[in-house]
């Protein structure tokens, strides 16, 4: 299996750094790792850059993790692309909206390894 | 500790085919008045009022599970209430690291988490999987995301809240002469805490409940 290209957009570099660990602790091979620091620093490096996996927290300054999503739809930015929420928003809404927004999969903080490889290596088959 | 909260993160797979019963399946604490039929979603939005379940929102069981589920499974550290200990982790020495999470809409208040800067050292440590030698800005975000955790889990005991109650980015003040004044809260919870030999200091306050 080729490296997956990875996007992960969290206003907290260290939350970054947490995520690409647990991935790579999942047994996910990276291959390009991008960062983003908000939906709006996501939706322009998507521009130019091709990903395969994308992973997103809800609460972010400037631009949030929802509304990033719906633009990423609605500008057809990342066709295809996988796209998962990590956050400390768990409620059923915030869920829903995710979904809605086109989610394919939803984590809460605090999260273990385990869980990442369960619900994100499936998406990007690798599992 | 309450034997009966489920102390499990709740992960889930989002697929457009799934129902709802099965999406929500891992908590069922937080199911009400939603439903999905052949892909359309229904969401009924009731009024919710929290002014009759102070009580159970100022539960002081409540904070603590929110603490201990966040320290084990993020940190692997596990915690337990306590006396702050005087030397090393304890909140005498002069500097310390204080984050705030704001929650605002149906219950308005903040989740407050303060450490010295020996012990938010060590949190970074644990939390990034490397050694820091000063309290500099990546300290400072690991203790900022270690409070909105800690505000999230302790949101996500109260399924009603949902998004009637944002929780806002953490704020983060480090210092050695600082006060954090709080006024007249209609509760407050103000918990100490020992993680091994290193004490820290979680609160929550709340000014308002719809």
């Amino acid at each position: 299996m080729q490296p997956i290209r990875a996007l992960i957009v969290d206003d907290s570099s260290v939350m970054r750094k947490i995520v690409e660990r647990a991935l790579r602790q999942a047994g996910l091979e990276l291959g390009t790792l991008h960062e983003a620091a908000n939906g709006i620093e996501g939706l322009e490096l998507l521009k130019s850059e091709k990903v395969d996996l994308i992973v997103s927290d809800i609460n972010m300054p400037s631009m949030d993790g929802l509304e990033f999503l719906r633009r990423l739809r609605a500008e057809k930015l990342a066709a295809g692309v996988p796209v998962v929420m990590i956050t400390t928003e768990s409620s059923e809404e915030h869920v829903r909206q995710a979904i809605q927004a086109g989610a394919q999969g939803y984590i809460r903080k605090p999260f273990t390894a385990e869980q990442v490889k369960e619900r994100i290596l499936p998406l990007v088959g690798a599992f | 500790m309450d034997q009966g909260m489920d102390l499990k993160p709740s992960t889930l797979n989002l697929r457009p085919e799934a129902g709802v019963q099965e999406l929500f399946s891992s908590n069922p604490a937080a199911r009400h008045g939603c439903g999905m039929m052949k892909g359309q979603l229904i969401m009924t939005v009731s009024k919710v009022s929290l002014r009759e379940s102070v009580a159970r929102v100022a539960d002081p069981r409540q904070l603590d599970v929110s603490v201990q589920e966040v320290f084990e499974t993020m940190l692997d550290w596990p915690c337990r209430r306590g006396p702050v200990p005087s030397q090393d982790g304890g909140l005498t020495p002069s500097k310390s690291v204080t984050a705030v999470v704001g929650f605002g809409g149906l219950l308005s208040g903040a989740c407050i988490f303060r450490v010295s800067a020996t012990a938010a050292l060590k949190m970074a440590a644990r939390l990034t999987g490397a050694e820091i030698a000063d309290v500099d800005a990546t300290v400072q975000d690991a203790i900022g995301e270690i409070c909105n955790m800690l505000a999230g889990s302790w949101k996500s005991r109260f399924p009603e809240l949902g998004v009637q109650c944002g929780l806002s980015v953490p704020a983060v003040i480090a210092g050695s002469d600082y006060k954090l004044r709080i006024q007249s809260p209609k509760f407050e919870l103000r918990h100490a805490y020992i993680a091994g030999d290193t004490g820290f200091e979680v609160t929550i306050v709340c000014d308002s409940l719809q």
